[in-house]
Order: structure tokens, then C-alpha cells, then sequence
């Protein structure tokens, strides 16, 4: 099971990277997608997997009597989710406002904050 | 079996007692930040109240982490751990020398820059929220410096960063449209590199808690894939502390937002990824660290050379300083890579001072842009005679800058090139000395050009406003003071790069029962 998992991970993270490399804003919000995504599955890979065995202790026990589910990475998966949705949203807001009003979305060609052939300072006075 | 509760011992996972009242005052420097931050959301059509609540919640922050660096110091660390259970099962917020003191000077540099801001932010930039995302990045940052989980660590960061989105693009102009899609998309890499890494420290370790990691990973050392963990860190810290080559968000967006803006981000961000370094490469990956010594070594001396050469090379002030804060990124990683006592304290003495310098050359750019019409060194011209105060001020910060005397930036330095040459890294202490050398280059023709040069007739210089000069001289008085007696601050990085490397009292702090495992 950990392997399939595994395996699905890495293949979310090479999608995730090779739209990353592209040149193109939308491509590479894509890709972050993916990526984040991937990191929610690896988180919940690392906490083991196991199957329909809820973490619930018995009412006349003390300690869970067989191996039980691990909750702990869900709750760590939950605050990624949120954080990674709340970031996915405002980089589509920046990247769409980045086409309105420098008119691509290609990232080689946005150069307002870093001019392309900025003059040199100045030698001496 | 009705009415009847189960008797549960609850003495294995929960605190017993009640918190003790003076460990209370750990999770302040988070909370009232937040507070304060949604109060001001509440409060935002009353755009008059925004700077004295943001100035108020500001000074109690740096009070309450001046009497945490007080305790910490004559006591040793201290923890409380949230929710009553006990630690490792609760989140802890964990207090020692080294993050109290950069939370200290943090939330003092957050305060100076507030009031900087009296005279920077407009009503436009109060209406958009600048103090409340002022206020939420300062808990992201505080909250950082002070938890002792490598989990909460990843929601600090995420809280901070996304406060700085806000900032970065208040305003929205094409620069900063620009600049927040580069800073954003690669900020969100390098996070993600860090939550990657933290879960397969979770899957490796089974626990989060820091100092629970410290005193486990002895036991691991033969069968866990240490060296892939650390190395995952130290990418995704590089990345966030700007080192090259992981370091081309930051002078693609530091000079496009406010001034006040690019000052705390300056300041204070790259800090926190010199600190996550320490905290994970030494306190928790110390074998890891050595064996990377050489690689770190290396990127060190690239980010202080290059960051240098690029500071040479550019013509406006905002775009110079942003590479002086790589320059000084590189000083601090070679710290990282000598490991030493003296390479770790120099390296916390480096970092708190940069804070302050680096904050300090943001708003010294900005009054010289407001005086000379412009931030290009093409353009400005003729300050030396017509501001003799602001030229002054710049000399003296210029000395900060560069690590010359009678500034603070000179200690650092020497402690980083003593402890480069007992390691025997003589080339460290040679690459240190040329950055600096390289740095007062940069700023010294900023000085020839900008105020020994006539002013041009076309360019009439405009009136400097007091405020920023009574900021700038409020942020020389510990720039001077430290420079003419440091042997406080230097007793205090000493202590903080001992509690890194002896973990014994930190894990002591956190789990008292076990007696320092």
C-alpha cells in the first residue's frame, strides 16, 4: 500500500515540477497545485497507512487494543490544505492581475521591476 | 454503568497543575500581535487609531521579549506547552538565548519602522490594511523565533509570508504586481520544501517537538536518511534566507514595495531563515551539519561575494541595499559552516546586527530618495552641503554597513574571521574581509556621488522630513552604542551559541521529568 502511495507521490511531484519549469504564469500555477498536493499526500504516506481500523479506544480500556489509525497526519494535512488553498487563491489573483496590467504572462517578459538594459552607475563626476 | 465516569489516570499526557503565571508571557509576543491585527480589520474605516494601536501592541511585544531575554538569561531556557497536554503530545513554545534575542530586536526594529510609517503610509495604505498585515506578520515572525515545534515552525513561516504578500503589493502598482509573482511563487517553493521535509521528519522521527527530535536523534543516526532530511532543510532555509543560488526573489521584489515595507522585510525576513538554520542544522542535525560543512562553506562565500558585486553594480539605492542583505546573508552562513562556538555566536551577533543596519540603509535610502527626487545615483547629487544632518547620519551607517569602526557591524565580523582562522578556513576569513571590502566600495561611491557630487540645477533637493531623521538617529543609537561596548551583546550570542551546540537545557526545559535525555 505505502508503495502504490509512494509511487503516486513521486508521480505528483514530477507533474508538479515539470509544469513548475515552465515559462508560463498559469503553467507554473498548475504545477504548484500538483506540488502542494503532492506534500499533502507524502505527509499522509508518512503517517502509515492502514485500513478501516478507526482510532477509537474502547470504553473498558485503558490503551486501543489493536494498531489503530494514525490521526495526527490528517490534522497536519488539514492545516497544509488550508494553507495551500489560501496561497493558491491569492497567486491567481496576483497572476491575474499580473496579466491585466503587464500584459503577459509570460515571466521572461516581465521586466518592470528589473529593466532589462538598466544604465550602469555612473563612473565618476 | 449511567453516571458512572471512568477514573482515567491522566498523569501520562496531561499537565496537571496549572501553568505558572510567568510562563504565560511566552505566547505574548504572539498573541497580542494577532489580536491587535484583527482588531485593526474590525477597526479599519477608523483609519486614525491604526498607527497608535499598531505603536502600542508593538512596544508591549519588544517589553514582554525584553523581560523573556532577562529571565532566559539569568535562568536558562523555559517552555510552556499549549492545551494542557504534555510534551511531545502538545504544541510547545519553547524560550532560550538565541530566539528570544532575535525576537527582541525584531519586535524593536517592527516598532521603529512603525513609527517610520507615521510619515510613510497614507490613508490609502491604511485603508488597504497596512498596520493589520503589519501586526499579523509580526505574530508569524515572533511565533517562529519562539516555538519549539518543527510543524508550528512551517505555520509561523506561512503566517508571516502571507502577511508580506499583503504588504508587498499594497499599493499595486506594475513593479510590485511584478516583483510579488516572482517573491510569491518562489517563497512558496521553498515553504514547500520545508513542509516536504517535516513530514518525512514526522514519518522518520514519529514526533515534531524540537527538542524531543534532539535528544532522538542520536539513537537514529545509523538506520534513519539523516543526511537527506538536513539536506532538504538547508535547501529550503537557504532558499528562504536568500543564499545564492537559491537567492533571485529577493532582488526581484525587495525595492518595488513602500519603503517602511522593504525596510521590515530587509530586516527581518531573511533573519528567520538564518534562524531556522540554526535551530535545524545544529540543534537538531549537528552531525549532518558537519559532514555539509564544505558545501555551506562554499555557498557562503558565493552569497557574500556576489551579493557584494551586485551591490557595485546598481545604480538605484532600494535595488543596492536589497543585495547588501544577500552580502550579509552569506557573512551569517559562514557561521553555519565552521559550527563552531565562535562561528555560531558570530553568526547570531551578525544577524541581530543586520537587523538593525539593514533596516536602517532601507529608510536611509528612502529620505535620500525624498530629498534628491529619486532613488537613482544618476539623478541625486548635492546632499553633503544642503542636508549636513542626513549626511551625517548616512556616513555613520555607511561605517555600519560596511563593519568599519566606531559601528556594530565590526564585532561580528571579527568574531566570524577569529573563528574562520582557528578552524583553520582561512579563505572563510579572506572571502569575509573582501565582501566587506567589496561593501564599502558600493557605499562609499553612493556617498562621492550622492552627497560630495554638485547638485544638478535641474533637481532642486526637497526638505527632509524629522521624523525620518529622528528614526534614523533612534536606529544609530544601538548601532553606535554596541559599537563602542559590545561586550554585552557578544556575552549574549556566546550564550545563545551555547545553548545550540549543549541542547541539554533546552530539552531540560521542555521535559523536566526526563532529566535532559
Amino acid at each position: 500500500m505505502e508503495t502504490i502511495f509512494s509511487l503516486l507521490v513521486a508521480l505528483f511531484f514530477t507533474g508538479g515540477i515539470y509544469l513548475m519549469l515552465s515559462r508560463h504564469l498559469i503553467r507554473i500555477l498548475l504545477g504548484v497545485v500538483l506540488f502542494s498536493n503532492a506534500v499533502n499526500l507524502l505527509i499522509f504516506t508518512n503517517g502509515r497507512l492502514t485500513h478501516a481500523v478507526p482510532p477509537i479506544i474502547s470504553p473498558d480500556l485503558m490503551t486501543p487494543a489493536g494498531p489503530v489509525a494514525n490521526p495526527l497526519p490528517q490534522a497536519l494535512i488539514l492545516t497544509a490544505i488550508v494553507i495551500s488553498f489560501s496561497f493558491f487563491s491569492f497567486l491567481l489573483v496576483v497572476a491575474y492581475r499580473a496579466y491585466q496590467d503587464l500584459g503577459t504572462d509570460d515571466t521572461e517578459e516581465m521586466r518592470v521591476a528589473e529593466p532589462a538594459n538598466e544604465a550602469p552607475p555612473p563612473m565618476g563626476y | 454503568m449511567a453516571g458512572e465516569s471512568y477514573q482515567v489516570d491522566r498523569a501520562q499526557a496531561m499537565i496537571a497543575g496549572p501553568v505558572a503565571s510567568a510562563d504565560w508571557l511566552i505566547v505574548v509576543p504572539v498573541v497580542l500581535p494577532i489580536v491587535c491585527g484583527a482588531l485593526l480589520l474590525m477597526f479599519r474605516h477608523r483609519m486614525r487609531i491604526h498607527a497608535f494601536m499598531a505603536l502600542a501592541a508593538l512596544a508591549l511585544v519588544t517589553a514582554a521579549n525584553a523581560s523573556m531575554l532577562r529571565r532566559v538569561l539569568a535562568d536558562g531556557p523555559f517552555s510552556m506547552t499549549m492545551g494542557g497536554w504534555l510534551p511531545p503530545f502538545g504544541i510547545s513554545f519553547t524560550a532560550d538565548v538565541l530566539g528570544v534575542s532575535f525576537a527582541l530586536v525584531g519586535s524593536a526594529v517592527a516598532f521603529i519602522c512603525c513609527l517610520y510609517s507615521l510619515g510613510d503610509i497614507d490613508r490609502t495604505g491604511r485603508r488597504y490594511g497596512f498596520y493589520a498585515f503589519l501586526m499579523l506578520m509580526m505574530a508569524g515572525v515572533n511565533g517562529a523565533f519562539l516555538t519549539g515545534d518543527m510543524f508550528n515552525l512551517y505555520v509561523w513561516f506561512e503566517v508571516f509570508l502571507i502577511s508580506s504578500f499583503g504588504l508587498l503589493i499594497l499599493g499595486s502598482d506594475k513593479a510590485q504586481i511584478d516583483g510579488a509573482v516572482k517573491y510569491a511563487i518562489l517563497n512558496l517553493v521553498a515553504t514547500t520544501l520545508f513542509l516536504i521535509a517535516t513530514g518525512y521528519v514526522y514519518g522518520t522521527f514519529g514526533t515534531l517537538n524540537m527538542a524531543d527530535l534532539a535528544r532522538k536523534v542520536d539513537g537514529l543516526s545509523d538506520t534513519a536518511p539523516l543526511m537527506t532530511l538536513s539536506a532538504l532543510y538547508l535547501l529550503a532555509f537557504c532558499m528562504k534566507a536568500a543564499a545564492f543560488p537559491v537567492n533571485f526573489w529577493l532582488p526581484a521584489s525587495y525595492h518595488t514595495p513602500r519603503i517602511v515595507t522593504a525596510a521590515l522585510f530587509g530586516g527581518l525576513l531573511t533573519k528567520i531563515g538564518i534562524y531556522a538554520l540554526m535551530r535545524s542544522m545544529i540543534l537538531i542535525f549537528a552531525v549532518e551539519r558537519a559532514a555539509y560543512s564544505m558545501p555551506i562553506a562554499i555557498v557562503a562565500g558565493a552569497t557574500m561575494i556576489l551579493g557584494a558585486l551586485g551591490a557595485l553594480a546598481q545604480s538605484d539605492l532600494r535595488r543596492m541595499a536589497g543585495f547588501l542583505v544577500i552580502s550579509g546573508v552569506g557573512v551569517m552562513l559562514s557561521g553555519l559552516a565552521l559550527g563552531s562556538e565562535g562561528g555560531l555566536a558570530g553568526m547570531a551577533f551578525y544577524a541581530l546586527n543586520s537587523m538593525v543596519v539593514m533596516t536602517a540603509l532601507y529608510i536611509l535610502a528612502g529620505t535620500m530618495g525624498a530629498a534628491g527626487a529619486g532613488f537613482s545615483l544618476h539623478d541625486l547629487g548635492g546632499l553633503y552641503r544642503a542636508r549636513p544632518l542626513l549626511a551625517a547620519i548616512a556616513f555613520l551607517l555607511i561605517l555600519a554597513a560596511a563593519a568599519l569602526p566606531p559601528a556594530s557591524g565590526l564585532w561580528p565580523k571579527i568574531v566570524l574571521v577569529q573563528a574562520s582562522l582557528a578552524e583553520g578556513a582561512g579563505w572563510l576569513a579572506g572571502a569575509i574581509l573582501v565582501s566587506g571590502f567589496l561593501t564599502t566600495l558600493a557605499l562609499g561611491r553612493v556617498f562621492l556621488l550622492a552627497f560630495w557630487r554638485p547638485a544638478s540645477a535641474s533637481l532642486p533637493i526637497a526638505r527632509v522630513p524629522s521624523l525620518s531623521l529622528a528614526v534614523l538617529l533612534l536606529l544609530l543609537v544601538p548601532v553606535l552604542l554596541v559599537g563602542l561596548y559590545p561586550e554585552p551583546v557578544i556575552a549574549m550570542s556566546g550564550s545563545a551559541a551555547k545553548g545550540l551546540l549543549d541542547p541539554s537545557a533546552y530539552i531540560q526545559a521542555v521535559f523536566p521529568q526526563a532529566g535532559g535525555g
